[in-house]
């Protein structure tokens, strides 16, 4: 019997997830080769929300570059002002009133609790929850309320000045951010019943996506992606700023380095970071004061020089580089900018996963866009 | 400066759900009340269209066709509102009572949009597949007993028939995820038929476990049997596992979450529709929903007594409750698990449900001879 034998060859399929994809956060292309549903490679394009951020605060002064930094990380825009106006302090050598630091640390972390609830919430439906997702957004309404009666914004908060807070704490914000906390901490527990311990979930985040410590220490991770990978490294601790080290708080580390250990991460920080609130509101109350704001003249010239701020923003180490040559404007502006660092590992990771695991990867690293292209 | 939100009102949930299950419940009740009012008048016409094989054919493919598209638009509304309740959110609201005319807006809106055919979709396949998903559950329609009566064509085989009918499905899902011409549609394609023909092995394993326990494959006499004790409890050994299986498989022929990976959203966008609009997505919408109802009625039939129930209603409503009973337990699984991998599912599959499945038939086989 003759027999004929066919020589079967199939090619790969390039495909591009995104930059309208509905599970990349933001305007992220990536290149993915795939061989059947096994992703090869994969190359992030990026720069669809390039505007230039740092060449445009080379062209105003100072405490004008605050309003921009609200559209670097827009999940957590408190943050960001936080690490702008560190710079530009320690550049002028201004003195923070002990209350602001304290108004300022409340603010952050409570921003840090939203910023990690949107996580939660992509990152479910990501592997597919979608009902996690409105649990998550209905407590970060709460949060973002709270943040608008101090701030009167709801994302873009632009808040924290250079030298201090612009107004004290709204009549009854502590009682409602306590009020918040007592809901928050069973609605976590909710969320573990439901998610976390969830054997499907635990099947799709275990194991998949891991990032080796020394991999993670290679690519300068930081943040909960660095705390996922078994490095004890938070900022908040490590070079303490503002009233960090009167603060007591842990800092969550786990060694495994995969998915689930970054998500792991950012649950119990969020718990943490209500131990923050919770001490900062008891100074705050017992420690009345009225001074917030450091007096700065209207044409801020600082000396020539430069200075760095180095901060932990929910997203890892948010940095702002500044020099000054004594004129109003700064000379050269750079951020360092935790999201960009986390997603060039995304190329090492993607290595001969599946497209599924691809997704909750990305999810996991929880990138900005708005901050990787500045 | 008052921005302490109210406190997420439960009761009105709950009391949602309630007037919602009682809408539908009214709903049916009325179609039902309608089958029993004396028609005398009609009556020489009716019989005359019974007797007459092609007018008595027509009649009934006219009712199960316009039952389909009725009943699906009242599914799709009730699962918007059972997944507005998990949600904690109210579901439609605008269009007619409580949202109940939403689902028939949006049928309205997608006859109108444009009919797209991409330009280099393999055109006859692109346009024959939604027809080749919807005819499948047209067929099994067909043998789907309402009641003793209220069946489209009594056939002694029908469990049989159901199951070689509705794996032409896997036909036309494969022929819109190449016809598009979409690397996400293809992707879908191949997903949901090698999904579809894995979970067919264990289902209809499951199946004959109890055509060979119950020593019948037509529905009607399926039903008849269980009089006094549902299989579920008379047949338990074999049922109990059996209804499990079933339950899980049939959703993993819905593509229904935790098994919705041929159109998982995160990642393929929408699966093997992506490129369909206006409405020939309607057609897969549909009989997306029509093989849910179908589904969870046959899994009535089998192992919860079909339409038997107190002579209080009328034996379709029973079927009809009975129905959406297990359609809302399949919503509250799709609402509430995570996604699983293509490799964890077909693991699953083979690994776990198709052993599983065996023993169940070897159980039957010995309760069979008890």
């Amino acid at each position: 019997m003759a027999v004929t034998t066919t020589e079967i060859t199939s090619k790969g399929m390039t495909v591009n997830l995104g930059p309208q994809h509905p599970s990349t956060h933001g305007v992220l292309r990536l290149i993915v080769d795939l061989d059947g549903e096994i992703v090869r490679s994969c190359r992030p394009v990026i720069g669809y929300l390039h505007r230039g951020l740092e060449k445009m605060f080379e062209v105003r002064p100072y405490r004008q570059n605050v309003p921009f930094t609200d559209r670097l990380d827009y999940l957590a825009s408190l943050n960001n002002n936080l690490a702008i106006s560190q710079a530009i302090e320690r550049i002028g050598g201004l003195a923070v009133p002990e209350r602001a630091q304290y108004i300022r640390v409340l603010l952050c972390e409570l921003n840090r609790i939203a910023s990690h609830l949107v996580f939660l919430g992509t990152f479910a439906t990501d592997v597919g929850a979608t009902t996690v997702f409105l649990y998550a957004f209905r407590e970060r309404e709460r949060v973002l309320d709270l943040l608008e009666s101090m701030t009167g914004a709801r994302l873009t908060y632009n808040w924290i000045r250079a030298g201090g807070v612009p107004s004290d704490l709204p009549e009854g914000f502590g009682v409602r951010t306590r009020a918040f906390f007592r809901d928050f901490h069973p609605a976590l527990s909710d969320n573990d019943r439901l998610l976390t311990g969830n054997r499907i979930f635990r099947a799709r985040c275990e194991g998949i996506g891991v990032i080796s410590r020394h991999l993670a220490i290679s690519y300068a991770a930081s943040g909960p992606v660095a705390r996922g990978s078994g490095i004890d490294f938070d900022l908040r601790r490590a070079a303490p700023y503002e009233v960090y080290d009167r603060l007591e708080f842990d800092v969550p580390v786990l060694p495994e380095g995969d998915v689930m250990a970054r998500y792991r991460v950012r649950i119990e920080e969020m718990r943490q970071s209500v131990r923050i609130c919770g001490q900062c509101l008891k100074w705050l109350d017992e420690n009345p004061g009225s001074e917030i704001m450091t007096k700065i003249p209207k044409v801020f010239k600082p000396p020539a020089g430069e200075a760095y701020s180095r901060t932990e923003s929910p997203r890892g180490e948010l940095s702002f580089f500044m020099v000054s040559d004594g004129t109003p404007n700064p000379v050269r502006v750079h951020i360092r900018a935790p999201s960009f660092v986390h997603l060039s590992l995304l190329p090492e990771m993607l290595k001969g996963v599946k497209i599924a695991d691809a997704i909750a990867i990305l999810g996991s690293l929880d990138t900005v866009l708005g901050e990787v292209d500045r | 400066m008052s921005v302490q939100p109210a406190p997420m009102n439960r009761a009105g949930a709950a009391g949602q759900f309630a007037a919602g299950s009682l809408a539908l419940l009214l709903v049916i009740g009325i179609m039902a009340g309608i089958a029993r009012l004396p028609w005398g008048f009609a009556d020489p016409a009716l019989r005359f269209v019974g007797n007459h094989p092609i007018l008595d054919a027509f009649l009934k493919a006219f009712i199960v066709v316009n039952f389909i598209a009725i009943h699906v638009l009242l599914l799709i509304w009730w699962e918007r509102k059972y997944a507005g309740w998990m949600q904690v959110r109210l579901g439609p609201m605008h269009v007619g009572w409580k949202g109940l005319a939403q689902t028939a807006a949006d049928a309205v809106k997608l006859l109108t949009k444009e009919d797209i055919i991409p330009t280099k979709a393999d055109r006859p396949l692109f346009l024959i597949a939604p027809f080749l998903v919807f005819i499948p559950t047209i067929l099994t329609f067909m043998v789907l007993p309402f009641s003793l009566t209220w069946v489209g064509y009594d056939y002694p085989l029908a469990a049989l028939y159901v199951i070689a009918v509705s794996t032409v499905t896997a036909i036309g899902i494969m022929s819109a995820g190449w016809g598009g011409n979409n690397k996400y549609s293809l992707l879908g394609g191949v997903r949901a038929v090698a999904q579809l023909l894995s979970y067919e092995i264990p289902m209809v394993i499951v199946v004959l476990a109890m055509v060979a326990v119950t020593g019948t494959m037509s529905m009607t006499e399926l039903v008849t049997q269980q009089d006094g004790l549902w299989n579920i409890i008379k047949q338990a050994p074999v049922a109990i596992p059996g209804f499990l299986i079933f339950l899980v498989c049939a959703l993993a022929e819905l593509n229904r979450a935790p098994f919705d990976l041929p159109e998982a959203e995160s990642e393929l966008v929408s699966g093997f529709h992506t490129e369909y609009s206006g409405m020939r997505f309607a057609f897969f919408f549909l009989a997306e929903f029509a093989n849910n109802f179908f589904s969870a009625g046959f899994a009535v039939i089998l192992f919860l007594g079909g339409w038997l129930g107190p002579a209080i209603l009328p034996p379709a409503l029973w079927f009809a409750i009975k129905t959406v009973v297990v359609i809302t337990l399949m919503m509250s699984i799709r609402w509430t698990l995570p996604r699983l991998r293509i490799d964890q599912m077909m693991g699953f599959c083979w690994k776990l449900l198709v052993p599983a499945s065996l023993v169940v038939f070897c159980i039957a086989a010995f309760w069979a001879i008890r």
